[in-house]
C-alpha cells in the first residue's frame, strides 16, 4: 500500500509542523499559567497521598502498587503505546468538552455522542468500504462528526430554546444512544454471519483498507511500537487539538463562542446570537466525541461492538474526557498532556490490579478526588486572575475586538 | 448434596486422567486470563476463576501459576491486558473469557504467533492455529432446569430474568423454555430481558413483576441475578441457576444449578500446548464430556432427602436423554422439542 | 388487553420503584431551592447503600444500618457543601467528581469487606391494619416496608417545612435572592450547608432503601444511574415536593408498565415492542418533561451560582 504510506508520510509532516506550533503555544501558555497549574498539581499529589493511605489500609504496599502502575503506563514500548491508545478517544472528547465549556455549556453527553458517531461512521464504512477502500475513512470521520454533532446539538438546542439543564439532558441522551446501539447491533447492523447464532451485539469487521493504519516509527535498531496497538488516530486527535485551538482562539467564530461562555449577558449586548452559539458549541463538542467513537472503531476494534452497556464500547472515555479537559486547564492544547497522563493512570491502574490484585475501583475513586480537587482549586486561579487584571476581568476586556470584527 | 459430590467426582476423574504430561514439566505452566466481571460474581467470571483454581490444585502451585484480571467489562481494558501479557512473553496460555473479546484476538493472535490464546464463549478460532475457542452447551442445562422447573411449578407460570438477548444468556434461556414446554406444554414461561448485565434494582423489579403475574419458579442468568435470587428467597419460591453454583446465596430457594467446569477444556488445552499444539480446536463443554454438571442444592425442598433423591433421579434421567440426543443430532436446538416430549417423564410430572 | 398490563401489582411496583427517587429527589430539591446543584447524588446513594448493607450484614440491626447510611450521607453532604459553598467550585463538575468517588469507593469497600454476593434480612413488608385489606388500594399502597411509608410521609413534611416555616422561607430566599437574604441577616452559607447536608443525608437513605429495604443485596454500581434520574426529577417536579412526588411516580410507573408489558409479552397492535425501545422510554420522557419544566417560576434563580457578597 504505497498510497497509504504516502498519506501517512504527508500527514507526518503536517503533524510535525502542527505539533511544533502547538508545542510552542503550549510552552508559552504553560509558562504563563505555571502558577495556575500549581493547584492542579497539588490536587494530584493530594489524591496520590489519599490513595496511598487507602492502599495501606488494604494491606497493600503503595510503593509496589505505584511502581506497578508506572510500569503498566510507561514501563516499556507496549505500555506506552497502550497509554497513548487509551488517551486517543479521551483526547477527542476532552477537546470537545473544552469547546462546550468555553461556550458555557457542560457536556456530559460524550458517551452518547461517541456511540452515535461510531454508529454512523461504521454504517458508512461497512456499506462503502469495499468500493472506496482507504477513502472511506475521511467519509466515515465526517459522518461520525455530523452524527455526534447532531446528537450534541440536541442538548444545545434544548438548553438554548427551553433552558433545559444540559447536564441532565445529555445524561438522558446517553441512555437513548446506548439503547439505540443495542437495538441496531442486534438487528439491522448485526454482523450478517452472526444472525441466528450465539453472538454478542456487533457489526461485521470493517475491510482492511478502511482501517486507520497502525503507528510505527522506524528506529535504527528496531521498529518503534511494533506489535502494539498504537494507531494514527492519536495523531489525528493531536491535530484536532491544534485545529480547535486555532479555531477557538484565533478566529471570530471561536471568539463568539467564548464570549457567550464568559459573560452571556455581555455577549448578547454585543450583538452575539447567544442561542446559536450554544447550539454550535454543543455541535462541535458532540462532533469531536463522535470522532472519538469512530476512531476507536477504525483504529482499534475494527468493528463496533458492545456488551450492552455504554462503557462496553466507549470505555468511559466520555466521562474521562471531562476530567482530562479540566485537568488540561480547559484548553485544547492543555488537553494533550492531560489525556496522556490520564491514559497512563487508567492503563496503569489495570496493571496495578494484575500485579498486586489491588482493586482497580480505587482508581475510579481517585479520579473523583482529582476532579473535586481540580475544580475546587479553580477558585484560587480565578482569584489570582482577578488580582492580575485589577479585579475586573469580564467580557469587556475582550469584547472590543469583537466589535471591530463584527 | 449427593448430586454435588457425584458431579465433583466425575469431573475430577475426567481431568485427572488427562493431566499426566503436565506434571512432568520443570517450568511452571503459566496462564493469564481476563474476565468481564468479578471473580466472585456467582456467574460467568467466577466459573473460569474456579476452573483455574481447580487446575492449580490438581497440578500443584509449583507447576501451575495464573494471573487473573477481573472486571474488564470495558473491552479496551481487556485488550490492554491481553496485549500486555502477550508482549511480555511470560505466559503459555492467555485466556479472553468473554465473547465480546473475540475480535481482540483476531488482531492480537497473528502478531504473537508463538503464544497460545483461548477465548469463549464461541466456537470460532478464526482459522488461526494459535487460538482455541470454547463454549458451553448452556441450552442442555437450561433444558434440564426448565424441565424440572416446569414439573415443580404449581401455578404453571415461570419467570425468567435475562440480561440481553445474546450469547450464552440467550442459549440458556432458549434451552430453559424448550425444556419447560417439553415437560408441560401448558406451562407459561415469561421471559424478560432487562437490557443490562448489572442493573440489580431493575432485575429485582422484573422478578417481582414475574411473581405478581403468578410465577412460583424463577430463573435467570448474568451477575444481576443476585436481585432475583433475593426475591425468590423473600417469596419462598424456587430458584434455578446457571454458570456456577448459587446454592449458598439462594439457600432454601435454590433447587438446581447448571455448572460450568471449564477445567475439562483447560486441561486438554494445556496438554496440547505442552505437546506444541498452540490452537486450532474449538471445544464445547456439555453434559456428556463432564464440562457441564448439574448440582442439586442441599438446601432444596427444605432439606428433605427423599424428595431430593426423587428429583435427582429425574435429573439423571434427563441428563441421559439430553446426552443421547446431543450424540444423535448435530442440530440439537431445533429438534429437541420434538423428541423430548413428556411421555418419558410421566411418572415425574406428578411430583410437583 | 389493557387490563392485563395495568394491574394493581403494577401500581405496587410503581410505589416501590419510586421510593429511592423520592428520598434522593426531596433532598436534592432542598439543596437546589437554596441554590446548590448537587450532581453527586448517585455516588452518595451508592455509599449509603453499601454502608447500610454492611452494617446490617455485620450487626443484623436494621436501625444501625439506617443510621450508618444517614451518617455517611451526611458526611458526603458536608463534603459537597464545603466544595460547592466554601470553595465555590463549579457545581456540575464537582458533582461528577463526588459521583466517581462514591462509585469507586463503594465498590472497593464491598470487594474488601464483603466480597461475594450475600443477602441480608432487610426491612420486611408491614401490612397496615385494615387498610392493607382494602381491595386494590391495599395491595398498591399498604403492603410495603417501613422505608416506603417513610418516603411518602416525607413529601407533606417537606412541603410544610418549605412553605410554612422560617427555615423554609430562608431556604427559598437564599435560592432566589441571596443578596437580599444576606442583607436581612440570613447566613447564605449556613443555609446552604444545611440543605446540602440534608440532601446528602437523604441520598444516603435512598441508597439504604435500595440495599436493605427493597433488594436486600449489594452489588457494585447497584444504583445504575438512579441518582442522576433523581436530580432530573427535581427539575421535572418544578422544585416542589408534590411535583417531585408526581415525577417519581410517573417515571416509576412507566418503568413498571414496561416490565409488566415485557413479562406478559404485550403487543401493541400486533407489534412486539423491542425491549430496547421500552428501555429508552424513561429517558425520552424525562427529556420531554424537562422541556416543559424549564419555565417554572419556582426555579431558584441563584441555582449553581456561588454566593459572593456584593457581587
Amino acid at each position: 500500500m504505497p498510497f497509504v504510506s504516502q498519506i501517512a508520510h504527508d500527514s507526518a509532516i503536517q503533524t510535525a509542523t502542527g505539533l511544533q506550533a502547538g508545542l510552542k503555544n503550549f510552552a508559552r501558555a504553560s509558562f504563563g499559567r505555571l502558577l495556575d497549574l500549581l493547584p492542579g498539581l497539588i490536587a494530584l499529589v493530594g489524591a496520590f497521598l489519599v490513595s496511598a493511605f487507602i492502599l495501606l489500609t488494604l494491606d497493600a504496599d503503595p510503593i509496589k502498587a505505584f511502581s506497578a502502575m508506572w510500569s503498566g503506563a510507561f514501563g516499556n514500548e507496549n505500555a506506552t503505546a497502550n497509554t497513548l491508545t487509551k488517551a486517543t478517544p479521551i483526547l477527542f472528547v476532552a477537546i470537545g468538552i473544552t469547546v462546550a465549556f468555553r461556550g458555557g455549556v457542560i457536556n456530559i453527553g460524550g458517551e452518547g455522542q461517541m456511540i452515535t458517531g461510531a454508529l454512523a461512521g461504521s454504517a458508512i464504512t461497512l456499506s462503502l468500504g469495499d468500493e472506496l477502500g482507504f477513502w472511506v475513512i475521511p467519509l466515515a470521520l465526517l459522518a461520525a462528526f455530523l452524527a455526534g454533532g447532531f446528537f450534541g446539538a440536541i442538548a444545545g438546542f434544548l438548553k438554548a430554546q427551553f433552558d433545559v439543564n444540559e447536564i441532565l439532558s445529555t445524561i438522558m441522551l446517553n441512555q437513548v444512544a446506548v439503547q439505540l446501539m443495542n437495538y441496531l447491533l442486534n438487528g439491522p447492523m448485526l454482523d450478517p454471519t452472526k444472525v441466528g447464532t450465539n453472538h454478542v451485539p456487533e457489526t461485521a469487521r470493517i475491510v482492511d483498507a478502511a482501517k486507520i493504519p497502525r503507528f510505527r516509527l522506524p528506529l535504527a535498531d528496531h521498529l518503534l511500537f511494533d506489535r502494539t496497538s498504537l494507531h494514527w488516530g492519536l495523531i489525528l486527535a493531536v491535530l484536532m487539538a491544534v485545529v480547535i485551538y486555532i479555531f477557538m482562539w484565533k478566529t471570530t467564530f471561536g471568539f463568539r463562542i467564548r464570549a457567550v461562555g464568559y459573560k452571556e449577558r455581555a455577549a448578547r449586548y454585543a450583538g452575539i446570537n447567544v442561542k446559536q452559539q450554544m447550539v454550535l458549541s454543543m455541535f462541535l463538542a458532540g462532533g469531536l466525541s463522535g470522532l472519538a467513537g469512530i476512531v476507536q472503531v477504525l483504529g482499534l476494534t475494527y468493528r463496533l461492538k458492545t456488551d450492552g452497556s455504554p462503557a462496553g464500547f466507549t470505555g468511559n472515555a466520555g466521562f474521562n474526557g471531562i476530567v482530562v479537559a479540566l485537568f488540561g486547564g480547559l484548553t485544547p492544547l492543555g488537553a494533550i498532556p492531560a489525556s496522556v497522563f490520564f491514559g497512563g493512570l487508567l492503563v496503569g491502574a489495570q496493571k496495578m490490579q494484575r500485579e498486586i490484585q489491588g482493586a482497580s475501583s480505587l482508581i475510579t475513586s481517585i479520579n473523583g478526588i482529582i476532579v473535586v480537587f481540580v475544580v475546587a482549586s479553580q477558585i484560587f486561579i480565578l482569584r489570582r486572575a482577578r488580582r492580575r487584571v485589577g479585579g475586573e476581568i469580564d467580557a469587556q476586556t475582550i469584547l472590543p475586538t469583537e466589535e471591530t470584527n463584527a | 448434596m449427593k448430586g454435588k459430590l457425584w458431579c465433583t467426582l466425575v469431573v475430577l476423574a475426567i481431568f485427572a486422567l488427562s493431566l499426566p504430561s503436565a506434571l512432568a514439566q520443570d517450568e511452571p505452566f503459566r496462564v493469564a486470563a481476563v474476565a468481564p466481571s468479578a471473580t466472585d460474581d456467582l456467574a460467568f467470571s467466577q466459573s473460569m476463576y474456579d476452573a483455574l483454581l481447580a487446575i492449580q490444585e490438581e497440578m500443584g502451585e509449583d507447576n501451575f501459576e495464573f494471573a487473573f484480571q477481573e472486571g474488564t467489562f470495558i473491552v479496551d481494558d481487556a485488550a490492554v491486558a491481553l496485549r500486555d501479557w502477550a508482549f511480555s512473553g511470560d505466559y503459555d496460555l492467555i485466556i479472553a473469557h468473554g465473547s465480546q473479546f473475540g475480535s481482540i484476538l483476531v488482531d492480537l493472535a497473528p502478531e504473537f504467533p508463538e503464544t497460545s490464546f483461548a477465548w469463549g464463549t464461541d466456537q470460532d478460532t478464526f482459522g488461526l492455529d494459535n487460538v482455541y475457542a470454547y463454549t458451553a452447551a448452556a441450552d442442555q442445562g437450561g433444558y434440564i432446569n426448565g424441565a424440572i422447573a416446569a414439573g415443580q411449578s404449581m401455578s404453571g407460570v415461570i419467570g425468567v430474568v435475562g440480561p440481553i438477548e445474546v450469547g450464552d444468556a440467550k442459549l440458556y434461556v432458549d434451552g430453559f423454555v424448550a425444556g419447560a414446554e417439553a415437560m408441560n406444554p401448558d406451562v407459561t414461561v415469561n421471559v424478560v430481558y432487562i437490557q443490562s448485565f448489572s442493573d440489580v434494582p431493575q432485575a429485582t423489579e422484573a422478578a417481582l413483576t414475574h411473581v405478581a403475574n403468578g410465577a412460583d419458579v424463577l430463573t435467570g442468568t448474568a451477575q444481576m441475578v443476585v436481585g432475583p435470587i433475593a426475591v425468590a428467597l423473600e417469596n419462598e419460591i424456587q430458584w434455578y441457576g446457571t454458570q456456577t453454583s448459587q446454592a449458598g446465596l439462594a439457600e432454601g430457594s435454590g433447587v438446581l444449578f447448571q455448572i460450568y467446569n471449564w477445567e475439562v477444556v483447560l486441561a486438554d488445552i494445556i496438554d496440547h500446548i505442552q505437546m506444541g499444539v498452540l490452537g486450532g480446536t474449538a471445544y464445547t463443554i456439555d453434559l456428556a464430556n463432564g464440562g457441564i454438571t448439574m448440582e442439586l442444592s442441599e438446601h432444596s425442598f427444605g432439606g428433605d432427602e427423599m424428595k431430593q433423591e426423587e428429583v435427582w433421579a429425574q435429573v439423571e434421567e434427563l441428563i441421559e436423554s439430553v446426552t443421547m440426543m446431543a450424540d444423535d443430532m448435530d442440530d440439537m436446538d431445533d429438534d429437541m422439542d420434538d423428541d423430548m416430549d413428556d411421555d418419558d417423564m410421566d411418572d415425574d410430572s406428578d411430583d410437583g | 388487553m389493557l387490563e392485563d398490563i395495568i394491574t394493581a401489582s403494577v401500581f405496587a411496583s410503581t410505589i416501590r420503584l419510586a421510593t429511592p427517587y423520592i428520598f434522593a429527589s426531596l433532598g436534592e430539591m432542598f439543596s437546589q431551592r437554596s441554590g446548590v446543584l448537587n450532581l453527586g447524588v448517585d455516588g452518595v446513594m451508592l455509599l449509603g447503600a453499601f454502608f447500610g448493607f454492611y452494617v446490617v450484614y455485620i450487626t443484623e440491626s436494621l436501625i444501625l444500618g439506617v443510621i450508618a447510611a444517614l451518617i455517611i450521607g451526611a458526611l458526603m453532604g458536608l463534603a459537597t457543601a464545603f466544595i460547592s459553598v466554601t470553595l465555590k467550585a463549579e457545581q456540575g463538575i464537582s458533582g461528577i467528581g463526588i459521583y466517581l468517588f462514591g462509585l469507586g469507593m463503594s465498590e472497593l469497600l464491598y470487594k474488601e469487606l464483603v466480597g461475594t454476593p450475600r443477602t441480608v434480612a432487610g426491612f420486611p413488608s408491614v401490612d397496615l391494619p385494615i387498610l392493607s385489606d382494602l381491595p386494590w388500594l391495599g395491595e398498591i399502597f399498604f403492603q410495603h416496608n417501613l422505608l416506603v411509608y417513610l418516603a411518602f410521609a416525607l413529601v407533606p413534611i417537606s412541603y410544610f417545612i418549605l412553605n410554612y416555616t422560617t427555615i423554609g422561607l430562608q431556604i427559598r430566599a437564599v435560592g432566589q435572592h441571596p443578596d437580599a437574604a444576606d442583607a436581612m441577616g440570613v447566613s447564605v452559607t449556613r443555609i446552604r450547608y444545611l440543605t446540602v447536608t440534608l440532601g446528602g443525608t437523604l441520598s444516603g437513605l435512598a441508597g439504604a432503601a435500595l440495599s436493605i429495604a427493597l433488594l436486600k443485596v449489594f452489588q457494585q454500581n447497584m444504583t445504575a444511574g438512579r441518582g442522576f434520574i433523581a436530580v432530573a426529577l427535581v427539575y421535572f417536579g418544578g422544585w416542589r415536593p408534590y411535583g417531585v412526588l408526581g415525577g417519581a411516580i410517573l417515571f416509576s410507573f412507566v418503568n413498571a408498565l414496561q416490565l409488566q408489558a415485557d413479562v406478559i409479552g404485550f403487543e401493541l397492535f400486533g407489534w412486539q415492542i423491542p425491549a430496547e425501545f421500552s428501555n429508552l422510554l424513561p429517558a425520552l420522557i424525562t427529556i420531554i418533561v424537562l422541556v416543559f419544566a424549564s419555565k417554572r417560576k419556582e426555579k431558584p434563580t441563584a441555582l449553581t451560582k456561588p454566593f459572593e457578597r456584593g457581587e
